[in-house]
């Protein structure tokens, strides 16, 4: 039987068919398949594909989840946000917490840096005040092995100084936080 | 201290943007029209034979284009000497490649692996590299007497550099006041896994032409590698930019072969991406080094005689190890510049596990972490302080030694006891170090330790260079150099050098992207080369370019060269800055390109260096050991970008490091030959959470380098931490630790705990 599924990408309603035929998503397809494969959506990285290095990290309704691990057939209903969407729609303006990965060199290689920058984004969403454990926690599943992570911690601190990743017009989650 | 524009201080990598927006391109983004995706099947056994092997299921699965057997493949070798065959008959660690699959998907090539019927002879094995050298050992290649792989790489020298015969070691061991011996290891197949799985794209465009695109950083030593092995091949190797390598993935000897061999069967563009399961289980690791030594001091701390037996295990196969031996006998001398009498010998071992290869560090690393443990021992008999002795005996300018292209090389410029005294000063490690085998402080269950190694490396000047800088009238620069991009940020740096010679907008120079048609040669991101070779091609070239410039607009203005200058895309008199010419007036048409040309010959005069304090905390009831806080020094002659500087040492707990002391290890199964932990939840890897407080210490000396007077820094890095560490943790527990890694059942043994 083919079903039909429908997940908000990047603010944009896609469809999907499920089942065995050519061109539709098999039930065996993952949403980090999905998203490359599929929807060229490449800035989301298959790194390990077993759902440990977090290089596949995207935000699907407000949580942070590693796309690897999750079959795009149970995605129906679901809101995802991947790299590719943090940027203004309008502007193309880069979102806060790119801006600031960009001024403190938050990345060397760059390849595990769209994983985390969305762990980050999802932590600062539900969190815009999080306490440096708080930050280490949320990022302890995201892989980096040329070692960018002071970097990283850095370019985070400098978004939650200057108040937040969402813009001022969008923001639901805008606060200012006190300078640590 | 000059007072550069750009040298010196940070500016942001042009790349920032498309990195942070997930627009870079990476190899995994390419998709080449009509390319095939190649899978290989891999042995289960650490040894045996095919006796049998039927691809017909495979081949009648829809959408597979290509099967390739041992039989059926062509007989193209890599490996030094040539050994491995892209396919064999005979099979020689658990992972070796056992058949090739080229299908329109990767989950299709997956599913005809599956459908490839094979009979196996199994075979005895050998795993540990010191049976293996044994009378009676099986016998993993039929040309590799006792399993010893020939010695000596003939690019950097005729006669192999394999041992250090220097002075006299008996008279040496005799004019010494104190002697140890002993045997020490490390050899515990660490990964140097990067995040991005090795990968390739072969693709052949003629009879004899072949383009490569792979995901590591020296491009024209990879063609070089594969021209090598397919003879009358034509190779251009496109570099994409990688998703880090440390070494590990500049070259791809085997893999490249696999995919140009399924290319030609099938008639296009073969993509073989690893996973990461053959990534950890049949790619390669660091390779394992023991030192069986004796070794002796003089009163006043000198190191005067060393003698011993260097044990490398490279696996099923030597990619390059006999290069890392060089380089790791050379480091040997920088590490103990005064000792005038040698006798280090190597054995280069074949063994029936994953192959080893050139990883960060390269064969230093894996020296030092069993030469400075074999030193210090002879230290702590001495009673001398580890920070002392390194001082005294590190080579500095006026010492010399024998370097990897088999000659004497006199050290000119470098001194680091300045930096061993700063590094120390800041780490605090005079109030810390209590003494060999005593704690810095016990309360409670939790002892406190300290330690330090150094390490440094002359291959920073390693290899040529050429290239090529261009002027263009309307105002722009591009450096045509072959420099790739896995995180170091060469290619920003030779951005600064060019725009700091031509004095234009960092920005405006553009690198092309490297690519062994477009490009001349460069030996490729390795070594902590690109600083002195690609950075001193590239200023000749940049003022090569300007004196061009400068020429043209002094026939014009009838003004000598030296009364001229130019800036931001403008020439004017040194006497009179506000009168400017664009330069599209000198040539007065913008169909014209200023070229000027750079080379570099390699030199091998001047070493880097890195010194690693590491502070460690013990629990004595259950052995763990946490690394409080690390601090690494160095003396960089001048700093080229301070912030990426800073991430190559943070990068010391990277590739197989500083972690190598603490928890990281592969483990393989002594009965199967298998690996246990070849995958990223049980291999262990050092989360965000557990990064301890990390300092620097960076000195600019103005060392003797036409590159700004840089040296390079970021490969060895990790380095000198895994003895460090190990240094450290003894000091906590007060019992001498000799394992790597220092797991929590090393120390409980140690402390006579658990047996």
């Amino acid at each position: 039987m083919n079903e039909k599924i429908r997940i908000c990408i990047n603010d944009v309603n896609r469809s999907f068919t499920v089942g065995e035929d050519e061109g539709y998503v098999l039930p065996s397809e993952t949403l980090l398949q999905t998203l490359r494969n599929r929807l060229g959506l490449t800035g989301t990285k298959q790194g390990c594909d077993q759902g440990a290095c977090g290089n596949c990290t995207v935000i699907m309704d407000g949580n942070a989840i590693a796309s690897c691990m999750v079959l795009t057939a149970d995605c129906d209903d679901r809101s995802v946000t991947t790299i590719e969407g943090l940027e203004d729609p309008v502007t193309g303006e880069l979102n806060p917490l790119q801006k600031a990965f960009v001024d403190n060199s938050a990345f060397q290689c760059g390849f595990c840096t769209p994983g985390i920058i969305m762990s980050a984004k999802a932590l600062l969403d539900n969190n815009p005040c999080p306490t440096d454990d708080e930050v280490m926690e949320s990022l302890s599943g995201n892989y980096c092995r040329c070692i960018s992570h002071y970097q990283v911690v850095e370019a985070i601190h400098a978004v939650i100084e200057k108040g937040g990743v969402n813009y001022a017009g969008l923001s639901i989650h805008w606060q200012a936080c006190k300078p640590r | 201290m000059p007072d550069y524009q750009y040298i010196g201080k940070h500016v942001n990598r042009v790349d920032g943007n498309a990195i942070v927006t997930g627009r870079t391109q990476f190899i995994d983004d390419i998709l080449l029209p009509g390319m095939l995706f190649g899978r290989v099947l891999k042995s289960p056994y650490a040894h045996a034979n095919i006796l049998n092997i039927n691809t017909e299921k495979a081949k009648a699965l829809p959408g597979v284009k290509a099967v390739l057997t041992y039989e059926t493949v062509p007989n193209w070798m890599c490996g030094l000497p040539h050994h491995r065959r892209v396919l064999d008959r005979r099979l020689r660690f658990v992972g070796d490649s056992v058949a090739l699959v080229a299908a329109t998907s990767t989950e299709i090539a997956d599913e005809a692996l599956k459908l490839i019927e094979v009979e196996y002879e199994e075979l005895p094995f050998v795993l540990d590299c010191e049976e293996a050298l044994k009378d009676g050992a099986p016998r993993i290649y039929d040309q590799f007497e006792n399993n010893e792989f020939t010695p000596g790489n003939p690019i950097f020298s005729k006669e192999p550099f394999k041992r250090i015969e220097r002075g006299d070691i008996e008279k040496g061991f005799a004019e010494a006041d104190y002697i140890a011996e002993g045997y020490y290891c490390y050899d515990r197949l660490p990964h140097p896994l990067p995040p991005e799985c090795p990968c390739v794209i072969a693709k052949w465009t003629g009879p004899r032409a072949l383009t490569l695109w792979y995901n590591g950083s020296a491009p024209h030593l990879q063609k070089i590698n594969t021209e090598s092995s397919i003879p009358g091949a034509v190779v251009r190797v496109v570099s994409v930019h990688s998703g880090g390598s440390y070494g590990s993935k500049q070259l791809i000897p085997l893999l490249a072969l696999q995919a140009t061999a399924l290319s030609q069967v099938a008639n296009k563009a073969v993509r073989i991406m690893m996973d990461k399961k053959d990534h950890f289980n049949s790619y390669e690791v660091r390779m394992g080094s023991r030192i069986r030594g004796k070794v002796s001091m003089r009163k006043d701390g000198i190191v005067n005689a060393l003698q011993g037996m260097w044990y490398v295990d490279s696996g099923m196969s030597s990619t390059y190890a006999q290069a890392q031996i060089a380089v790791g006998l050379g480091e040997a001398q920088v590490f103990l510049g005064k000792c005038q009498n040698w006798d280090l010998d190597s054995k280069l071992v074949a063994t029936n596990h994953i192959p080893a290869a050139p990883i960060r560090g390269f064969g230093g690393q894996e020296l030092k972490g069993a030469l400075i443990p074999l030193v210090c021992s002879v230290a702590r008999k001495a009673g001398f302080d580890p920070v002392e002795i390194f001082k005294k005996n590190f080579v500095a300018k006026g010492d010399g030694y024998i370097w990897r292209d088999f000659k004497w090389w006199d050290v000119k410029s470098i001194n680091y006891v300045p930096c061993m005294e700063e590094a120390s000063r800041k780490f605090g490690w005079k109030d810390k170090w209590k003494g060999w085998e005593v704690p810095t402080s016990v309360v409670g269950n939790k002892a406190i330790g300290v330690g330090v190694g150094v390490h440094g490396n002359a291959d920073i000047g390693e290899d040529p260079t050429e290239a090529f800088v261009k002027l263009h009238m309307f105002g722009n620069v591009t450096i045509e150099c072959c420099i790739g991009e896995s995180g170091m940020a060469q290619r920003h740096a030779a951005q600064k050098m060019v725009a700091e010679v031509m004095k234009v907008p960092f920005d405006s120079v553009q690198v092309v992207d490297p690519d062994t048609h477009f490009t001349p040669y460069d030996a490729g991101l390795i070594g902590s080369r690109g600083t002195i070779t690609i950075g001193t091609a590239c200023v000749r070239a940049a003022n090569d370019a300007r004196n061009k410039l400068l020429a043209k607009a002094s026939k014009l203005l009838h003004l000598p060269v030296e009364e001229l200058d130019t800036e931001n895309y403008t020439l004017f008199p040194k006497g009179n800055p506000g009168m400017r010419l664009p330069w599209i007036a000198i040539t007065g048409t913008p169909e014209i390109t200023i070229t000027g040309e750079g080379v570099y010959e390699q030199n091998f005069d001047k070493p880097n260096f890195a010194i690693y304090f590491a502070e460690v905390e013990v629990n004595l009831d259950t052995g763990e050991a946490k690394l409080i806080s690390a601090l690494e020094g160095s003396d960089v002659g001048q700093i080229i970008d301070p912030i990426n500087l800073k991430m190559q040492m943070e990068g010391s707990f990277g590739a197989a490091g500083a972690d190598t002391a603490f928890f990281e290890e592969g483990i393989i199964d002594q009965h199967t030959g298998r690996i246990m932990n070849g995958n990223m939840i049980d291999y262990k890897w050092r989360t965000f959470n557990e990064f301890p407080k990390f300092d620097t210490v960076i000195l600019e000396s103005q060392f003797d380098s036409e590159a700004f007077r840089a040296l390079g820094f970021g490969e060895i890095s990790g380095s000198p931490a895994p003895s460090a560490i190990l240094m450290a943790i003894s000091n906590a527990i007060g019992v001498e630790v000799n394992q790597y890694p220092a797991t929590p059942e090393v120390i409980l043994r140690a402390l006579g705990e658990v047996r």
